[in-house]
């Protein structure tokens, strides 16, 4: 039989108007149930019939899982937010520039439009032979496509593989991390709050997931605390096309700086793992220092001591290690 | 059974449409395939090239991969929409004919539409900002400093509201 592609396989569609409906009907089809915010990661597996879903839940009617407001303590942005409101909010543009710089930098302005900061976080892997849908570790099969002797790992991950070599594709997701973020969790019985940093899974912890939702679960909305607001920061993504492409390599961090030293810093690098890693050995050598050149090159060599590149991917070990140095000698006020 | 089909209803370039259409079409497959309206292009199909972009409220976005329920209670305008009523063409048109800023033309629908919303909110763009509106749409013949020409131009008639007049006088010359 020849392999449908290009054209969605039907499913049943729901439009809940509430939270708690859309959390009573994705308890109801668990696993069988897709979530659609914006759909720029969706209609690409649909269409592939890579994944084929029997029901669809859109969330699109549900006003509690939108907007952007200030709180007491920072910022809260429903999950619904598009990446265009997160790059231009006023209080996001003033107070988290480091947030919207990196959503500004994510694919294209049509994309932007449409595109969620729920579903920039909640996003597949990009990994070319799993997005095929050929049947590999983080599909429930037995082998790594794209780490044999032939495979194409340009594109693929330099630091904690484990059986899968995919990346993290999220702009957004290591600034989150950065900014010490939270983000609220709910199902049908339940609510949680997990920091930014652990909400992203890596294979050794579960290969066929990139978060740690489980079936029945939203993510509905994103908090950002006061702390890091106003903060020198950095952010930059390094791709091979300006507009369109996914990171090769991103840096975000933050810095509290006093006298002339680095009081506190948090600094997360993104699509060199299968989550955004957040480099604590380097956070920690940067505690009390003022910056020099020697320190930049003994925090560079922290943040890619445990880099194990593979084949077509050496570079991005030198990449990690520059955008990371670069980001404490820029860091922008 | 879940229904598969369901009837949807569009405003597309002011006209309000229907459509009976799979319960999971796309925007693109609603307008070329229930609609008739082909002139976003269907490339892709997968949010790489930006040739089905058209304006949802006056912003640009992909219809190929925008359901098409998502589209309804908003304005949707293709490429069959940007010239007036009399048929005469918008002057972005106008201006890509004039600087020769198509080949193929298979992007030229999607160009259209991104520098037409690109307009209708910053009538006088600067170069870099017309790249930036127009990043979410390839084109693989020309390159894109034609393209960027004609923007220009086009916002320097449109700005100056005499687009009308010259219009016509290009009119005359020709006939
Ligand atoms: C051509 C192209 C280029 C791109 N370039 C980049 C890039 O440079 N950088 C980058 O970061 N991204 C990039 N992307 C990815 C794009 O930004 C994301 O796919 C988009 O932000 C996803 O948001 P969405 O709302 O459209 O997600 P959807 O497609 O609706 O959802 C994505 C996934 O998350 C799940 N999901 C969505 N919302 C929730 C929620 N609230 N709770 C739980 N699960 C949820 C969905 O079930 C789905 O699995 C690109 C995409 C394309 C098509």
């Amino acid at each position: 039989m020849g392999v449908v592609r290009d054209m969605m396989k039907p499913f049943e569609l729901f439009q809940p108007t509430e939270l708690d409906g859309a959390l009573d009907l994705l308890s109801r089809h668990g696993s069988d149930a897709w979530i659609l915010s914006g759909g720029m990661d969706t209609f690409d597996w649909l269409k592939d019939r890579a994944k084929q879903p029997s029901v669809v839940v859109d969330l699109g009617g549900v006003s509690e899982l939108k907007g952007i407001e200030g709180t007491e303590d920072g910022i809260r942005i429903g999950a619904m937010a598009s990446l265009t409101e997160v790059a231009t909010h006023p209080e996001i543009t003033s107070r988290y520039p480091l947030l919207a710089e990196s959503a500004e930098k994510v694919a294209t302005p049509q994309i932007r439009q449409q595109g969620t900061l729920g579903g920039n976080l909640c996003q597949d892997t990009r990994c070319w032979y799993y997005r095929s849908g050929w049947p590999c570790y983080r599909a429930g099969g037995n082998i790594c496509y794209a780490n044999t002797p032939t495979a194409l790992n340009r594109e693929h991950c330099v630091f904690e593989a484990n059986r899968c070599v995919a990346v993290s594709p999220s702009d957004t997701a290591p600034a989150l991390i950065a900014l010490d973020a939270r983000m609220t969790i709910r199902s049908r019985r339940s609510e949680r709050t997990v920091e930014a940093e652990d909400f992203f899974l890596g294979p050794a912890t579960d290969i066929t997931r990139m978060t740690v939702l489980r079936p029945g679960e939203l993510l509905t909305e994103i908090h950002v605390p006061q702390r890091w607001a106003g903060q020198s920061y950095y952010f930059e993504k390094v791709a091979d096309r300006k507009a369109w492409d996914f990171a090769l390599a991103n840096v975000a961090a933050t810095f509290q700086r006093q006298n002339g030293r680095i009081q506190d810093a948090r600094i997360c690098v993104g699509a060199v793992a299968a989550k955004p890693l957040r480099l604590r050995n380097v956070e920690a050598a940067l505690r009390g220092q003022s910056v020099d050149n020697s320190l930049l090159e003994q925090v560079g060599e922290l943040a890619v001591r445990n880099a194990r590149p593979l084949r077509q991917n050496e570079y991005k070990v030198s990449l990690t290690r520059n955008l990371v140095k670069r980001a404490i000698r820029d860091a922008r006020t | 059974m879940a229904p598969t089909h369901r009837i949807v209803r569009l405003t597309v370039n002011g006209d309000t449409r229907t459509a009976g259409v799979p319960v999971h079409y796309t925007l693109l497959e609603t307008l070329r395939y229930a609609m008739g309206l082909t002139g976003s292009k269907q490339g892709c199909d997968k949010g790489d090239c930006g040739a089905c972009t058209v304006l949802l409220n006056g912003e640009p976005r992909l219809s190929c991969i925008t359901p098409v329920w998502e589209a309804e209670g908003l304005d949707v305008v293709t490429v069959e929409g940007l010239a007036g009523p009399d048929g005469a063409l918008h002057p972005l048109q106008d201006e890509f004919d004039l600087h020769g800023a198509a080949q193929c033309g298979f992007c030229t629908p999607g160009i259209l539409c991104s520098a037409a919303g690109l307009l209708a909110r910053n009538p006088r763009p600067t170069r870099e900002e017309i790249r930036e509106a127009l990043s979410g749409n390839l084109c693989r013949c020309t390159g894109y400093t034609k393209i960027y020409e004609a923007v220009e131009a086009a916002a320097a008639r449109l700005g100056s509201g005499d687009a009308e007049r010259e219009r016509g006088e290009r009119k005359e010359g020709v006939s």
